[in-house]
Parts: C-alpha cells; sequence; structure tokens
C-alpha cells in the first residue's frame, strides 16, 4: 500500500519534472546569455521577475492586463455567438453554405494588420475598433470548427433521438450540444491563442492601455525587462484561461472511457 | 399467447397499413441509377400482432421500417400508422412508437439510467417520475447495479438491454426492431430474444421485428413475412400457438427455398 503511494508520488513528481523541464532550460540559457550580454538586450530574470511583480503589485498597470484580457474575451465570446450562428446556418441550408464559406475563407486571407488599419478607418472609438478586429479575426475559424462539429455528428444517434420526435430545443439539449461540445473547447484553446497574438497589434494602434500599448511604451524607453513583463501577462492569461478549459474538459467528458495504452 | 395479446390480435384493429406502397432511390436523368427498394407493397398488421419481417440483404426491409418510423417517405401509395401519415405527421407519434436499432445507440456521455431517461424527457415527464419508470426497467432487464454506469463501462449485452428498456419505457404502443440482436453472440442473444419477446406479449405491443435470420424469426414472430428483392411479400403466414418442431421446420425449409431463390 505505501509502495505503491511511494510509486504514485515519484510519477508525479515526475510528471511536473518533465513538465518544468523546457522553461527551466529556456531560462537557464536566457539567464546565461544575460550574463555576457548588455542589459538592455538581454536583461536578467531577475530584473524581468521585479519588473512582473510591479504589475502585479501596482492597480493602474495591472488594470491594464486585464483590460486586454477582458477584450479578448469580448472578442471571443462576440465571434463565437456569431460563428455557432453562421454555422448552423451553413449546416441548414446549402445556399447559405455555398454564401458563406467562401466569404469566410475570403475573410482568413486578410492579415489581421489590414483589419487594424480597415477599424481605424471605419471606427471612431477604440474599444469599438479593438472589438471588431478581435471578431472578424476569429470568427472565420469559430465558423468553420463548429461547422465541422455538426457534420461530424454521428448519424445514427442523431437518427436514435430523432426517433423519439423530440423539439428543436430537447434534441439541440440531448444531442447536438453534447455532441458537439468537444470541438467547441477545441476551438477556445486554438482561438486563445490566436487571439492573444492578435490583440496586441490592435493594442499597438490607436489603445491607451492594455498589453500592447504598454508594450509600444517599453519599446520606445527600450526597456527589454518590461517588455517582457507585459509579454509574461499575456501568457499567464492565456495559461489559466487553457487550464479553466482543461478543467471544464475533465469535467464534462468524464464519460470517456481512458486507455491504458497511449496512441 | 396473453390475454391481452388475444384481446389486441382479435380486435382486428389495423394498426399499420401499406397500401400500393412504393419507393425508389435516384431519379432518372440525373445520371445515377435508379434502385427500387419497395414495389407495390400492400399489408396489413393489426395491433397486438408480432411481426418478423425476414429477407435478404437489400430487400428492401430497412426502406419498409423507415417508411412506418416516418424517417422516409414513400414515392408512390400510402403508410398508415394508427390511420395517420407517419412521415408528414411526424411529431404526433410523440410516445406511440419506439424503435430498437441493431445497434445499441447509447449516447455515450449519458448515463444507462439517463439514457433510458431519454425517451420520457420527451415526453416531459417529471424527474422524480422517469427515474422510477427508468428503474424499474433496468432492474427488470437484469440491471439494477449498473444504472450509473457509462455505455463505454457495459458489455455489449447490458448495452442492448438498455436501448431494449429505453423503448420499453415510454410506454409506446408500436415497437419497431431493426435486428437488434444480430451483433451478440448466440447465448447472449437467444436470451434477449427470449426476454423481449415475453416483455413484448406481457405488455400488449404490436411490434415489427426486421430480421435476416431465419431462427430469429421463427423465435420471435407470430406472423412471419418474407420479402423478396424489391421488397415484395414472398410469404405470409402466421405461425400456429406453440408450433411443433415439425412446423417449425417446415416453416424454415419454406422460407429457405424462397430465400435461396
Amino acid at each position: 500500500m505505501i509502495a505503491e503511494r511511494d510509486s504514485t508520488a515519484v510519477r508525479g513528481l515526475k510528471q511536473v519534472a518533465t513538465a518544468l523541464a523546457p522553461f527551466v532550460v529556456l531560462a537557464g540559457l536566457w539567464q546565461l546569455a544575460s550574463l555576457g550580454l548588455p542589459r538592455y538586450l538581454v536583461p536578467s530574470l531577475v530584473d524581468v521577475f521585479w519588473r512582473t511583480l510591479d504589475i502585479f503589485a501596482d492597480w493602474s498597470q495591472f488594470s491594464s492586463a486585464l483590460a486586454t484580457a477582458g477584450r479578448i474575451m469580448a472578442g471571443m465570446v462576440g465571434a463565437f455567438v456569431i460563428g455557432v450562428g453562421l454555422a448552423f446556418l451553413m449546416e441548414r441550408s446549402t445556399v447559405a453554405d455555398k454564401f458563406l464559406g467562401p466569404t469566410l475563407n475570403f475573410f482568413q486571407g486578410i492579415p489581421a494588420l489590414s483589419w487594424v488599419v480597415f477599424a481605424i478607418i471605419w471606427f471612431k472609438g477604440v474599444e469599438p475598433r479593438i472589438l471588431f478586429i478581435m471578431v472578424v479575426t476569429t470568427l472565420p475559424a469559430f465558423a468553420f470548427q463548429i461547422l465541422g462539429a455538426l457534420r461530424g455528428m454521428s448519424r445514427d444517434l442523431l437518427e436514435m433521438v430523432l426517433s423519439f420526435r423530440p423539439t428543436r430545443w430537447k434534441m439541440f439539449r440531448t444531442m447536438v450540444l453534447p455532441a458537439i461540445l468537444p470541438d467547441i473547447l477545441t476551438s477556445w484553446r486554438v482561438n486563445l491563442g490566436n487571439a492573444s497574438r492578435v490583440v496586441v497589434v490592435a493594442e499597438l494602434v490607436g489603445a491607451t492601455g492594455g498589453v500592447g500599448y504598454e508594450l509600444l511604451q517599453q519599446q520606445q524607453l527600450f526597456d527589454m525587462a518590461g517588455a517582457l513583463a507585459w509579454t509574461l501577462q499575456l501568457v499567464f492569461f492565456v495559461l489559466i484561461t487553457q487550464k479553466i478549459i482543461s478543467l471544464i474538459e475533465t469535467w464534462a467528458f468524464k464519460y470517456r472511457a481512458q486507455s491504458e495504452r497511449a496512441i | 399467447m396473453s390475454v391481452m395479446e388475444a384481446a389486441l390480435a382479435q380486435s382486428g384493429v389495423v394498426e399499420i397499413h401499406f397500401d400500393k406502397v412504393s419507393k425508389t432511390f435516384g431519379r432518372e436523368g440525373e445520371g445515377k441509377g435508379v434502385f427500387r427498394a419497395v414495389d407495390d407493397l400492400t399489408l396489413d398488421i393489426h395491433a397486438g400482432e408480432m411481426v418478423a419481417v425476414l429477407g435478404r440483404t437489400g430487400c428492401g426491409k430497412s426502406t419498409m421500417f423507415n417508411m412506418i418510423a416516418g424517417l422516409q417517405e414513400p414515392s408512390t401509395g400510402r403508410v398508415e400508422v394508427k390511420g395517420r401519415n407517419p412521415f408528414a405527421e411526424f411529431d404526433w407519434f410523440r410516445g406511440k412508437m419506439a424503435i430498437v436499432f441493431q445497434n445499441d445507440r447509447l449516447l455515450p456521455w449519458r448515463t444507462a439510467i439517463q439514457n433510458v431517461e431519454l425517451g420520457l424527457e420527451m415526453l416531459d415527464r417529471p424527474p422524480e417520475e422517469r427515474r422510477e419508470i427508468a428503474q424499474g426497467w433496468l432492474s427488470k432487464l437484469g440491471l439494477a447495479g449498473h444504472e450509473n454506469d457509462y455505455p463505454h463501462a457495459l458489455s455489449g449485452g447490458m448495452r442492448q438491454r438498455v436501448s431494449i428498456a429505453r423503448a420499453f419505457a415510454t410506454d409506446a404502443g408500436i415497437l419497431l426492431c431493426d435486428e437488434p440482436f444480430s451483433a451478440l453472440d448466440e447465448m447472449t442473444g437467444n436470451r434477449l430474444r427470449a426476454e423481449f419477446s415475453e416483455l413484448v406479449r406481457e405488455n400488449g405491443k404490436t411490434a415489427v421485428f426486421i430480421t435476416h435470420s431465419i431462427h430469429e424469426a421463427l423465435q420471435i414472430g407470430r406472423r412471419i413475412i418474407v420479402l423478396r428483392r424489391p421488397a415484395k411479400i414472398a410469404l405470409d403466414e402466421r405461425m400456429p400457438l406453440n408450433p411443433s418442431r415439425d412446423e417449425q421446420d417446415a416453416m424454415r425449409a419454406r422460407i429457405q427455398d424462397i430465400l435461396s431463390e
């Protein structure tokens, strides 16, 4: 019993060590480089750590990081809602599919920076500009991923539920939503990375706060430690959100069989 | 024959009616072949009957099944179930018809009991009542103690039992079964067939049982219909009560002759 508990603990430690290893190596290399290179190019990790702590401790700075997080979430929620609507429309109607499919593909080809320019020309306020950029850049991926999930639903299960003559809402609740939930969460995971990259570009142009704006300030001050500290704010946000998604997955997909052997 | 079954069979009420029904797939001039799955089928199934529909693969059994279920519409002719069109009046049949499929088709994200409750949810039954009915059917089918197991944790036979419980739970008058035991091993299949027949008889259901196994048709059907491609009736016989081995052998030989033609 004790031996079993010990081996579980050792396994757990090994997993943590394996997960941390790449970061430790990267940090080590950076710190090594900081010893031989000028501070303004490669600052010591100690400097970066204190700058990061400064941001957390100072509300006026931390609120800037929160503003970026809020913009990412608002943009993603907007894109998700519209994307789900478009995906259902495309699934139900061939005409809509034929029209919207190529349109979304076309949108996907437009670089984020072009949307930034369009947003500046089209919108007056900073927030509407950023929201617009976030929505249009993440919308196609959401729409296509949800559409793929709808089309990939098991026909056998759909037919089975249909045989009970459900109302549309009950069909959605008992069959469609649980069937597409894994893809919904994956689409959030994928788009979160995209959105966190785009938001910085959006905030670089015109925003008076947020990680992008702060990064621009650090660039003007030639403060590499500050630039890294602000970048880490965004990384922390992405990691926390990914963790939340993982927890939702663990809870929502507990019905899945666990295989003892990996693929 | 139970009292209920006898009463229903004698009532002569036509539950399912096919009137010169044909079903074709594909249209001429579209570049694809036209396939006639059902051809001029006329058939009456009475309330309380337990009909085994037998035929070789591709003879149109499933098309006939889908038309009764309201999942497909006849190309010509008329299908009526309880005097109504099951395709056009799809929602009217909510709670009046239940299907047991070839594979169990359990929702993987629902536990055994939640799967059994599915049809009752569609009927807006209160949660406590749903649970009680589902629990009762799972117990009746020997699955007490497995209520909270997810499908992946159940064996093939247990999963099929859950799907039978799901069909019976709604207390629908008509049961449609599409080779529900074909994927099971012989022992489990035989046991489940016997349990299933008993349940259908006890509850006075009208059951249409699609199969390609002569053995299964003889074990389950009180009336045996053999279809020849494209879904034309080649044999339509009522089996005697408690048929002797000779009678069963004679019927088996007749069916084999038709199917080998």
